[in-house]
């Protein structure tokens, strides 16, 4: 059931590959739009360059959390989703999964070359993807919780960023200093464990609280 | 039937609750607005002039107490709603709903005081300090709470959203204010610290704790004001889709008490 | 102490005052917001059940 949905959900973001792209355009724009509104100077764009791809990372994950249920919500699969005997915590995982693989994971090779031309070195690129990478599941997890929460709501767009983006504080925090570390030749290790250890928080309590929203939601 | 129990105990907490809680609001309202005059009177005429931050510190009698409150009632809150959701209790739910308003008020009255205080004492209306952020993002919390129940018109639906949102931003506190103290050791250059913390004299102290004791007589008075609002709007929009006839009697009963 | 060294407060009494001005309006306007919404409601109310009761006669 878990790989079944994943395929599922792959299967159907493949055929709205447009979808995916405009995230992932949305992206790379809101990260070229910093330089042009702050300055071109290389100096201060390497010590915003953290900043900045984790907070467009962020917008950008917002953007793609609308689609994760709305859809099946709409044509009333999500309904007999909920009704199967199998355990809701792994089809929401397995959702989840999908949505970061189709969503994230784009960012996250992105992000690299985005970092190029804000003049990182090759060794922050590294800690940059490591920090997206361990830092991206988190934001679709949590994510799901206000995706979840907010189905079928009017306006919830909006409403998903309020609800949702006080909660990515910590990943943000954790993930722009690891970045930060390594700008400043310092290890990064401390922020990238926290940062993991957020993750598999997250990993176990996130999806719990997702299946209720569900239940709430669909009742 | 255990079904129409289950209905009974549902329809009749609230309604029940609804003339008690009337009578309570007094017996809290009355002694907070004499702490309020206690407190302020102490704070004002009996507590010395603090000899570093001069009288700027008599921020702090409202200052701190609404800090606490707004970390305080979002905790209560959230186990309101968790309880409701739980147990299916309707009043605790509403409770819930009833303490986001005060709690938000209470947080941003403790950064607009906090922004005054600061001012004066270390020169700017705003620093990104670790208590000062953390407060902002529980206002964002409360924000999020407020505006995800009013756009959920069915108000079960509204109040166990309300009560998951609660619970997630309950466990995500810790993490929060965790992070927030880390990033804030890590950029010193943000930090300024509050080199004199002003040594408490009996006075100070004793006007903090009653405003303090003020500030949560008045929750509680102003929460079971709106409780007893929200019960009569939560019933009101339950008899415009039920049966007339009895219900309607009730609310008529429940205006003139 | 006078009144005007009082209401000076050392030079800081826009601070002070400032603070327990906005304490003031946001507390006094959560209670006058609150009585406001009360008075709304049993207008309301009235109104639904004087339209019940003169629907039973």
């Amino acid at each position: 059931m878990f790989r079944w949905i994943i395929r599922r959900d792959l299967i159907l973001a493949w055929r709205r590959r447009a979808d995916v792209l405009s995230t992932l355009f949305f992206f790379v724009i809101v990260v070229s739009l910093f330089p042009l509104s702050i300055s071109p100077d290389p100096r201060l764009l390497k010590s915003i360059a953290p900043g900045v791809v984790w907070v467009a990372a962020l917008l950008a994950s917002m953007l793609s959390l609308g689609r994760l249920f709305s859809n099946d919500y709409v044509d009333g699969t999500l309904e007999q989703i909920l009704l199967t005997p199998q355990p809701l915590y792994l089809i929401v995982l397995g959702k989840v999964l999908a949505q970061w693989l189709v969503a994230e994971v784009p960012l996250v090779l992105m992000a690299p070359i985005l970092g190029v031309q804000f003049g990182l070195s090759q060794n922050t690129l590294v800690v940059l993807t490591i920090s997206l990478l361990l830092g991206t599941p988190v934001l679709s997890l949590i994510g799901s919780i206000g995706a979840a929460l907010t189905l079928g709501l009017r306006g919830s767009g909006v409403l998903v960023a309020l609800l949702v983006l006080p909660l990515y504080i910590p990943v943000l925090i954790f993930g722009a200093l690891a970045v930060d570390a390594s700008i400043a030749g310092s290890n990064p290790q401390a922020h990238l464990s926290l940062l993991g250890a957020v993750l598999a928080l997250s990993l176990v309590f996130a999806p719990w609280a997702t299946c209720a929203a569900l239940r709430i939601s669909v009742e | 039937m255990p079904n129409r129990k289950i209905n009974w105990y549902k329809y009749a907490a609230p309604a029940n609750f609804y003339p008690l809680a009337g009578k309570l609001i007094p017996w809290f309202g009355i002694p907070a607005a004499l702490l309020f005059v206690a407190g302020l009177y102490i704070g004002f005429f009996v507590a010395p002039t603090d000899f570093q931050q001069g009288d700027a510190y008599r921020i702090i009698f409202i200052h701190v107490p609404a800090a606490w409150m707004g970390m305080f009632l979002y905790i209560l809150m959230a186990l309101y709603a968790g309880v409701g959701w739980a147990f299916n209790a309707r009043l605790a739910s509403m409770m819930a709903t009833a303490l986001s308003i005060t709690g938000a008020m209470f947080t941003f009255l403790s950064l607009a005081t906090g922004s005054l205080w600061g001012k004066p004492t270390w020169g700017t209306w705003w620093v990104w300090d670790a208590r000062m952020t953390s407060t902002l993002i529980l206002l964002f919390l409360y924000i999020g709470f407020i505006s995800l129940q009013a756009a959920i018109d069915d108000p079960r639906r509204a109040d166990r959203a309300g009560a998951v949102l609660a619970l997630v931003g309950l466990i995500n506190v810790p993490i929060i204010y965790f992070s927030v103290q880390w990033w804030n050791t890590l950029h010193q250059g943000a930090t300024i610290r509050l080199l004199n913390k002003p040594t408490m004299a009996p006075p100070m102290l004793a006007a903090m704790l009653i405003m303090l004791a003020a500030c949560w007589l008045y929750s509680i008075a102003i929460v079971l004001m709106r409780l007893r609002c929200i019960i009569l709007e939560r019933e009101h929009e339950a008899g415009r889709t039920l049966t007339l006839g009895a219900k309607t009697a009730q609310f008529s009963r429940m205006e003139s008490i | 102490m006078s009144w005007s060294e009082f209401f000076h407060m050392g030079g800081y009494a826009f601070y002070v005052w400032g603070s327990y001005g906005i304490a003031l309006v946001v507390i006094g306007g959560e209670v006058l917001a609150l009585r406001q919404r009360r008075k709304g409601l049993q207008a309301r109310l009235n109104n639904i059940s004087e339209s019940a009761e003169s629907e039973q006669s």
